[in-house]
């Protein structure tokens, strides 16, 4: 695929191995913030190939890992009621609640379909005027233009039978905690590059100031993903902290002005929870007052509460880097991909997913480990 | 979840602002795929498309910049190894 393909040079990629190998005089601690990343990382042995110079630790950036499991609950209840046609994305239908998942509540007779897009389900409420559609709309700030298109395209249809469950998230506010706390190991990040595609990275600048850590806005292929690496250890070496754009094919520094203002003209910021984090400051978006009517969650009531299933998989302390996925007790035995105990190993973005898939291979893309 | 895929512009459908779309192509399967964050867009132009919405326009020229430099780099790596 043009513009993929080339991104992906095995020769490319081991002269950059060879380049931050040189770069670095000490082991470096970087965090990847997007799952996407990190799939791709473990995919092409990237990890492997710079072990003795850069720790990678795996960040919060699997959107539907951070998901609160009080909205997937709510989501697996509106699913039962009759009139509902309850949608979202296939990654989204796999993770569990506190009381299982959407693909459970499909099992038991609610009507769930997974979606390409948002929008779909915007032509499925105009294809199904007898029927209720709910999108459950979830995602970084990758998504939410997508989303705030498809209630905004509601709006002007004046579509009476879409609605969403909004539990969008926004990276910077998570990487900030991330930085405050007190046992915090992360030198430096590979920045979300389809995220800042649409913020753009100034914000970044302020967040650089306060911690004094090099940011690099990152892609997700492997030549991307070294030449960030390569930024962040030759600022680190350097003792200098800046935000640089190394996916500049992708990202402009200001973003995408028209996708923000669709954000915006859907959406405010607010305080709100993420899945193993709790409250974070100004951490979700949700409709804004004037489109409530789309809000799923004043359409219908919910009923019920349900049973809160528990486990001890430590998913928070796999998002927010504390652990490695093999650090976990459960990792590969009791929690596999097949028998997953939480979100991590769900989602096809988890890390534990990543390195229940990749992490045992020995020969991956090409890239040779440390001579 | 932010997975995100470059395709190119073959026609546009639709110039509404809120409901614009695109014939895409990518790897010779064509899709439609909505516009609103790309308005500006011409054909035969690349955009990076995520959940059938493209959210950017690509820079093709900062694409092939970057490249010429690992090339270069991963040439002098070879003609003299570190």
């Amino acid at each position: 695929m043009k513009l993929v393909d080339e991104f992906r040079d095995v020769e490319l990629a081991r002269s950059l191995v060879v380049d931050i190998r040189q770069r670095a005089t000490r082991r470096w601690v970087l965090m990847e913030v997007c799952g996407g990343q990190t799939h791709s990382l473990l995919r092409n042995g990237i990890d492997a190939a710079l072990a003795d110079v850069v720790e990678l630790i795996h960040g919060p950036g699997c959107p539907v890992c951070v998901t609160p499991a009080e909205d997937i609950d709510l989501a697996c209840q509106l699913a039962q009621r009759p009139e509902v046609i309850l949608t979202s994305f296939g990654d989204m239908l796999r993770v569990p609640g506190n009381a299982g998942s959407l693909l459970d509540a499909k099992t038991r007779g609610a009507d769930v379909r997974m979606v390409y897009s948002p929008l779909d389900a915007v032509a499925l409420a105009q294809r199904e005027p007898h029927r209720q559609i709910i999108f459950f709309a979830v995602g970084f700030e990758t998504t939410a233009p997508t989303t705030a298109l498809a209630v905004l395209q509601a709006d002007r249809l004046e579509l009476e039978n879409f609605s969403m469950i909004v539990s969008h998230v926004r990276v910077l506010p998570a990487m900030t905690l991330l930085m405050r706390a007190p046992d915090n190991r992360v030198q430096g990040f590979l920045a979300a590059g389809h995220v800042c595609t649409v913020t753009g990275f100034a914000a970044y600048d302020d967040f650089v100031r306060e911690f004094h850590v090099p940011v690099a806005v990152t892609g997700f292929e492997p030549l991307d993903l070294l030449v960030g690496i390569r930024e962040c250890v030759t600022q680190l070496e350097a003792r200098i902290a800046s935000v640089a754009n190394c996916y500049g094919r992708s990202v402009q520094r200001a973003g995408n002005a028209d996708a923000q203002q669709l954000i915006d003209r859907a959406y405010q910021i607010t305080d709100g929870p993420w899945r193993g984090f709790g409250n974070i400051a100004r951490g979700v978006l949700r409709l804004r007052p004037e489109l409530k009517r789309f809000d799923a969650t004043q359409r219908f009531e919910a009923t019920e509460s349900l049973p809160c299933l528990t486990n001890d998989c430590p998913a928070s302390e796999v998002l927010s880097g504390r652990i490695k996925p093999r650090e976990c007790r459960h990792f590969g035995t009791t929690c596999t991909p097949a028998t997953p105990l939480g979100a991590p190993m769900v989602s096809s973005e988890g890390a534990c997913a990543a390195y229940h898939r990749y992490a045992g291979q020995t020969e991956r893309h090409g890239l040779a480990g440390p001579s | 979840m932010c997975l995100a895929v470059p395709g190119k512009v073959i026609r546009w459908l639709d110039r509404d602002p809120l409901f614009a779309r695109a014939e895409i192509e990518f790897e010779g399967v064509r899709r439609a795929c909505h516009m609103a964050c790309v308005p500006d867009t011409e054909v035969g132009e690349f955009v990076i498309v995520h959940a059938g919405v493209a959210i950017s326009r690509v820079d093709a020229a900062e694409a092939q910049h970057i490249l010429e430099e690992l090339r270069h780099l991963s040439d002098a790596y070879e003609e003299s190894p570190p």
